[in-house]
């Protein structure tokens, strides 16, 4: 897929709670298409201690209006600055870049498991699955109620399961302790925090289930040059940023 | 138009521009953001006798303008860049050089000995200034009397130009570079990455899986710049300058300070149309100050 680096334009940035923020970006051109489970590269060249792009999922094309949605954690210098863009700024993007979610050609059962700012790709997925007339069950989870997001979005393409670590919202505990498991489905897709995905990886293999998981790692270049991303596979040291971020579990050396 | 075309010693390249090893795959990477034809040359990838898998992960750590790196040379072996990677590189319309690594004298002669037969590639970059390894690499680099020792094995078996890229982790770089000079290379380049480590003071551990790793970017310009200077004043063989270049004013620094030609590196990874960017700026700038060619500049410090 041919790769870009353009400026795009800032359309929105809504706070989404005290950690999360959802920023809408459009083009003057009509943007590529981008597969589920794509990032981009953000240049932050207005804050002075950071040095490197940030890579970020991405959580929905609109092509209504021709925008690029981000879903974005504030976690540090970067993403803290990301939180102030206001509308109309430029922002240097890098994307599409990365391999996608193999989404399937037949009818069947998915399920889509994300935690955190891991459900960020999965809304993308959500949409492609619908062209595909699939409808999937949503399992996302999270902390605390507040920390629940894009609820009403991710509703528009599947049924919608939840469980909070405290209990403020759906059922009580982790995603893989969730009643809706006890159901057979053919294909799982899973992102988000390392432990919840080994958790999920374990439950599929288990029960023999083809599973995908979307993974991370420190990044310089995003476009497979630096060898700083890899992953262990039973094929060796591979770059999430080209060889994934989405791998299929099989191929990861994940002690579970 | 101000000339750029660059002789390093016979070896012509159309303008003064390289990318630097590690930091530029194999050139394709980057065919979607610019015409890589474009670009003097193209240093490929650290390649060594025999596959490496590389260090385990984290690999990278941000710092304050720039980054330290451990990657460790993951490479898939000179037989398989001569067999899969070596016939795509040949199609490129400009001088592509292969970064030779090793972890004893014996490899980097093999190695050196294979890629002298690839028409295509009309130079060599040894590297005997890798942080990231063990064995070999850095250590080569670091000793006057080992750097000659392998510099000259080298020379030997290979006829065409021979770049050795030296280690800024030493005491008096003028002194390595002279050797390689004695031992017959062709030029050098400098500098690979400095010696760094960051910390994550919540878990009190290293961020990198090796601890330590090879610092770049903006932050070690300086140092390369003072080194380029006192390299070119201590060798007649030219000098590629490299070391946090960013933009066609930081390359013109070092065309200032002695360097005939520069390379490009971290900067590839902020924004990957650089290169031509750099290109284009140094021809602007020696257009506006009415120089005819990119010689003219070299060395021209006013101290
Ligand atoms: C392929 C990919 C897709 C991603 N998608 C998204 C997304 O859609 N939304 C989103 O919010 N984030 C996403 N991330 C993570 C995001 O890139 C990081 O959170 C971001 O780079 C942090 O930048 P910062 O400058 O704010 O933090 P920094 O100031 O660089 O770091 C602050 C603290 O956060 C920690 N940290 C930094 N990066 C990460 C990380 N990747 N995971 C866990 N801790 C980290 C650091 O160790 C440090 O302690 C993705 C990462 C990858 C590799
Ligand atoms: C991720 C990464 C990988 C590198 N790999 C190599 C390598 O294989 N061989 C080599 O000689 N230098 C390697 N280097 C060093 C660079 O070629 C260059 O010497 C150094 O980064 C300084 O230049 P810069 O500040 O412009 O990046 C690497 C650097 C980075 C950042
Ligand atoms: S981030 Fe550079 S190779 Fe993946």
């Amino acid at each position: 897929m041919k790769k870009y680096m353009s400026d795009l334009i800032v359309t929105a940035n809504t706070p989404l709670n005290n950690q999360y923020f959802l920023l809408k970006l459009t083009s003057k051109e009509t943007l590529p298409a981008m597969l589920p489970g794509q990032f981009v590269e953000v240049l932050i060249d207005d804050c002075s201690n950071v040095f490197l792009r940030r890579p970020l999922s991405v959580h929905f094309v609109d092509k209504t209006s021709n925008e690029l949605w981000l879903l974005v954690q504030r976690i540090g210098k970067g993403t803290e600055k990301m939180s102030t863009w206001q509308a109309g700024q430029l922002v240097n993007v890098l994307y599409p870049l990365g391999n996608s979610f193999s989404v399937p050609e037949k009818q069947s059962s998915v399920l889509l498991i994300g935690g955190g700012v891991g459900v960020a790709p999965l809304l993308l997925l959500g949409d492609y699955l619908k062209n595909k007339a699939i409808v999937p069950v949503f399992l996302l989870g999270a902390r605390s109620k507040s920390d629940l997001l894009m609820l009403e979005e991710f509703a528009k393409y599947g049924t919608v399961y939840t469980t909070t670590e405290d209990g403020t919202y759906g059922e009580k505990g982790f995603v893989t302790q969730h009643s809706i498991l006890q159901q057979k489905f053919d294909k799982i897709y899973t992102c988000g925090p390392t432990p919840m995905m080994k958790a999920v990886a374990a439950y599929s293999l288990k029960n023999n289930i083809s599973c995908e998981a979307s993974l991370e790692n420190t990044m310089a270049c995003g476009i497979g040059v630096c060898l700083c991303c890899v992953q262990d596979t039973t094929d060796g040291h591979r770059c999430v940023c080209t060889d994934g971020p989405v791998f299929n579990i099989k191929d990861l050396k994940w002690q579970i | 138009m101000a000339d750029l075309t660059t002789m390093l010693g016979s070896l012509q390249l159309k303008n003064p521009v390289m990318t630097a090893s590690g930091t530029f795959g194999y050139g394709d990477e980057f065919a979607d953001f610019i015409d890589i034809a474009a670009i003097g040359g193209i240093i490929v990838k650290g390649t060594t006798l025999h596959h490496r898998e590389g260090n385990a992960y984290p690999r990278m750590a941000e710092t304050a303008s720039g980054m330290i790196n451990a990657v460790g040379l993951q490479n898939k072996g000179v037989d398989y860049f001569i067999e899969h990677i070596y016939p795509k590189t040949s199609a490129i319309d400009t001088a592509v050089l292969v970064n030779v690594s090793g972890s004893t004298i014996d490899d980097y002669v093999a190695t050196a000995e294979k890629i002298a037969d690839l028409e295509h590639i009309p130079a060599i970059e040894l590297n005997i200034s890798c942080p990231n390894v063990k064995q070999g690499g850095m250590a080569f680099g670091t000793c006057a009397a080992s750097a000659y020792e392998v510099v000259d094995a080298v020379r030997k078996v290979y006829p065409k130009h021979l770049m050795v890229k030296l280690s800024p982790n030493v005491t008096d770089i003028t002194e390595i570079a002279r050797a390689a000079e004695g031992a017959g290379a062709d030029s050098v380049s400098l500098i690979n990455t400095l010696l760094g480590m960051a910390i994550n003071a919540n878990t009190r551990k290293p961020v990198l899986s090796t601890v330590t790793g090879g610092l770049s970017g903006p932050c070690v310009k300086p140092i390369a710049l003072r080194m380029v200077w006192q390299v070119s004043r201590a060798v007649s063989i030219p000098v590629v300058g490299l070391g946090g270049i960013m933009n066609a004013t930081d390359a013109i620094e070092f065309f200032l300070a002695g360097a005939t030609a520069i390379q490009i590196g971290t900067a590839n990874f902020i924004d990957p149309t650089t290169t031509v960017k750099v290109i284009d700026g140094i021809t602007s700038y020696l257009d506006a100050n009415g120089y005819k060619s990119i010689t003219d500049i070299i060395g021209k410090l006013e101290v």
